[in-house]
C-alpha cells in the first residue's frame, strides 16, 4: 500500500470532518450567517445607487448589482488566505500540528485535510451570501458560460489564496498577529481593487498596484461570471480579460504552490514540546 | 577503587556507561550532548533501555528532561553524541519508525471540536499500513476507550471534557498505534487518585502484557517508585542516578531507620543492618516491643540528596555517585 497517497485519503476524510464540524457548531454556524447578513445589508444598502454619475448609469447595473460578485471574491480571499492563516497558527498553539507530527504521515494528511475544509468552508461562505443575493439583487444575469466562468475562477482563486494564507499562517508567532496584519493588509487590497466601485475611478497608479494582486483578478473574473456585458464600459480595457485573470491567478498559484512548502516545512520541523508549551505559557499570561 | 567494587557487589548498581550493550536495548544513548548558543544542556548523558522495561526519569525543572525527551523522539537534533531509538537514529527516523513510537505531551488542547471516538478512529487509521503479523495495528477503538475509561464519553467533543478526561485521551492517542515504545511526559498531572490508579494500572497492562517500552517523566516520587523498573535522575544536564527505587536508596544511606516504642516511650535507631537489629531488638525485649516501623532511605531522600549534591556543585566524596563512577 502506498503510504503517502494512503495518507492523502485520510487527509480528504479529515477535512470533510473538520467542514462538518463547521455546520454542527453554533459559533461557526453563526460567523457564516454574520458575514452574510453584514454583506447582504451593506450590499442592500447600495441598491439604491444606480451609478448615475458614471458611464453605468442607465444600465441597469447598480452598485449592489456591481459589488455582489466582489463582495464574493472579498469572501474567497478571507477564507484562502485570512482562514487558512488564522487556523494553521491556532493549530501550532494548540498541538494539532505537534499532534500530526508525532503520527505516521501524519502532516500529509493534516495538509490535506486543512486544504478541503479552508476550501469547504469559504464555498459554504460564498453559497451563504449567493443564495439570497440572487432572490434580493436585480440586474446580475446567470447563463450556462457564466457558471463556468464562476467555477474556473472560484477553483484557480482557492489555488492562488490557500497557498499564501499557509505562508502566512507559518511565518506570524499567533493567531493574534496574524489577524491583526492580515486583515490591515486584505482590507487595503480590497478598497484598491476594484470591489465595492470601479477601479477606473482610482488614480492610475493606484489600479495597477492593485492589478498585480489577485484580489482584483478573482472580483474581475467574478463579475464577469455574473454580470451583463453593459457592465464592460468601467472595466480596464472594456474587457474581461479572461486570459489575463488565468495568467494573473495561475501565477500566484504557482507562486504560492512553490514557496508554501518550503516554509510549511521549516515550521514544521521547529515545532516541539517545548514551544509548544512556551506558546501555551504565554497565552495563558495573556488570558491572566 | 576496591571500595567502590565492593559497593557495587554489594548492591548491583552498576555505573551506565560501563552496561554491556545488550541486542534487545529499545533506547541507547551515549555522550549525547545538547548546547542551545552558549548553554550546555545536556553535558553528557548516558542510558539504555530494555524491551518491556518501565523508565522514569526525574529531575528538577530545567535538567533537561525534556530536551532528551524531544531528541529520542525525533523532534530537536542534538549536537553531539550517538542515540539509537528502536535501532534507529531519531534524527534519521522514517515514517515506519515513527509507527513505532508513541508520544503524549502535556501540553496538547488540540482537535477540540472533534468527538472522542471520532478522534480515536482517524488517529488510529494512520497506523494501518503498518499491521504487521505479529503486531496488529492500530487497536479497535471501543477496546481502548474502554481501557482508559472513555468509553461512556465516546460521542462527547473533546473540549467538554474534564483536564483528567482530556490527560487519558491524550494517553489513548499516544497507544492507538500500538507502539513498542512510549514517551510519557507528566502523565498524571491534573489525575484525581482514582484516575491515577488505572492509569498506573494502564501502564503495568502495556509493560507486562505487550512488552510495551515506557519512558516517563514525572515529579511525583511517589509514582516513579510504583511504575518504574528504573529510575534515572537528571541534574545539570547529566544522569547523576541511574537504578531501581530500592537500590538508589542504598547509594544514599545504607543504614535503616528503625522506630519502635517500649514502656509508652518512643525510640528511634539508625542501624546498617536493620533486620539484625529488630531480631536482636525481640530477642532482647519481645512482647514489650510495639508499633515497630522499619523504613530504608525513600526516593523522595535519594531524589533531594542527589538533584542537591549536584546543583550545590558538591559532586563526590563517596563512591557510587556521579562523575567520579565512570
Amino acid at each position: 500500500m502506498n503510504t503517502t497517497l494512503f495518507a492523502v485519503r485520510l487527509g480528504l476524510a479529515r477535512g470533510w470532518t473538520e467542514f462538518r464540524h463547521t455546520l454542527t457548531s453554533k459559533a461557526d454556524l453563526g460567523s457564516y450567517l454574520l458575514n452574510s447578513m453584514v454583506f447582504l445589508a451593506v450590499l442592500l444598502f447600495m441598491s439604491g445607487n444606480d451609478m448615475e454619475n458614471t458611464a453605468l448609469a442607465g444600465t441597469g447595473v447598480s452598485q449592489a448589482t456591481l459589488s455582489m460578485p466582489g463582495t464574493l471574491a472579498v469572501l474567497l480571499v478571507f477564507g484562502g488566505v485570512l482562514s487558512t492563516a488564522q487556523l494553521l497558527a491556532t493549530d501550532r498553539e494548540d498541538g494539532t500540528l505537534l499532534r500530526a507530527k508525532a503520527t505516521p504521515k501524519g502532516t500529509h494528511g493534516y495538509l490535506v485535510g486543512k486544504v478541503v475544509s479552508v476550501s469547504l468552508m469559504s464555498l459554504m461562505s460564498m453559497l451563504v451570501l449567493l443564495v439570497p443575493s440572487v432572490l434580493l439583487i436585480d440586474g446580475l444575469e446567470f447563463t450556462p458560460a457564466g457558471g463556468l466562468t464562476l467555477l474556473w475562477v472560484v477553483g484557480l482563486g482557492l489555488l492562488a489564496t490557500l497557498p499564501l494564507g499557509a505562508i502566512a499562517g507559518s511565518l506570524f508567532p499567533n493567531p493574534r498577529a496574524v489577524v491583526g496584519v492580515l486583515v490591515l493588509v486584505l482590507m487595503a487590497l480590497i478598497i484598491v481593487s476594484g470591489i465595492f466601485f470601479p477601479i477606473s475611478m482610482l488614480p492610475g497608479w493606484v489600479s495597477w498596484v492593485a492589478q498585480a494582486f489577485p484580489v482584483y483578478w478573482l472580483g474581475l473574473g467574478l463579475r464577469s461570471s455574473m454580470l451583463p456585458d453593459a457592465a464592460l464600459v468601467e472595466e480596464v480595457g472594456g474587457s474581461w480579460r479572461h486570459l489575463e485573470t488565468a495568467g494573473a491567478l495561475g501565477a500566484w498559484a504557482a507562486l504560492g504552490l512553490l514557496v508554501a512548502p518550503f516554509v510549511l516545512r521549516r515550521m514544521a520541523r521547529r515545532e516541539s514540546g517545548t514551544s509548544l508549551e512556551e506558546r501555551r505559557r504565554k497565552a495563558l499570561q495573556r488570558v491572566g | 577503587m576496591a571500595v567502590e567494587q565492593r559497593f557495587e557487589a554489594d548492591t548491583g548498581v552498576r555505573p551506565s556507561s560501563s552496561r554491556p550493550p545488550s541486542a534487545d536495548a529499545v533506547i541507547e544513548v551515549r555522550d549525547l550532548r545538547m548546547r542551545y548558543g552558549s548553554v550546555d544542556v545536556l553535558k553528557g548523558v548516558d542510558f539504555a533501555a530494555r524491551r518491556g522495561e518501565v523508565l522514569a526519569l526525574l529531575g528538577p525543572n530545567g535538567a533537561g528532561k525534556t530536551t532528551t525527551i524531544e531528541i529520542l523522539e525525533g523532534f530537536r537534533m542534538r549536537s553531539a553524541g550517538a542515540v539509537s531509538v528502536l535501532g534507529v537514529d531519531p534524527a534519521h527516523g522514517d515514517e515506519r519508525w515513527r509507527a513505532g513510537l508513541g508520544v503524549v505531551l502535556q501540553s496538547w488542547r488540540d482537535h477540540g471540536k472533534w468527538r472522542v471516538g471520532e478522534l480515536l478512529d482517524h488517529f488510529g487509521r494512520y497506523y494501518r499500513p503498518y499491521s504487521t503479523g505479529a503486531v496488529e495495528r492500530p487497536r479497535d477503538t471501543a477496546e481502548l476507550m474502554d481501557v482508559v475509561g472513555l468509553a461512556e464519553h465516546a460521542g462527547k467533543r473533546v473540549q467538554t471534557l474534564s483536564g483528567g478526561q482530556r490527560r487519558r485521551l491524550d494517553v489513548a492517542i499516544g497507544i492507538v498505534g500500538r507502539p513498542e515504545l512510549l514517551f510519557l511526559d507528566e502523565p498524571t498531572a491534573g489525575f484525581d487518585p482514582e484516575a491515577r490508579r488505572d492509569f498506573h494500572d494502564l501502564v503495568h497492562r502495556l509493560s507486562d502484557l505487550e512488552d510495551t517500552t515506557i519512558l516517563l517523566t514525572t515529579h511525583d516520587l511517589d509514582e516513579a517508585e510504583k511504575l518504574a523498573d528504573r529510575i534515572l535522575i537528571l541534574a545539570q544536564g547529566r544522569i547523576v542516578a541511574d537504578g531501581s527505587a530500592d537500590q538508589l536508596a542504598r547509594r544514599v544511606s545504607r543504614d535503616t531507620e528503625v522506630r519502635w516504642t517500649r514502656g509508652g516511650e518512643r525510640f528511634v535507631h539508625s542501624a546498617a543492618d536493620g533486620t539484625g537489629f529488630v531480631r536482636e531488638l525481640f530477642a532482647q525485649y519481645g512482647d514489650e516491643i510495639a508499633d515497630l516501623e522499619v523504613r530504608r532511605a525513600t526516593l523522595e531522600d535519594v531524589y533531594m540528596a542527589m538533584v542537591h549534591r549536584h546543583e550545590t556543585g558538591a559532586a563526590g566524596g563517596e563512591p557510587g555517585f556521579g562523575e567520579e563512577n565512570r
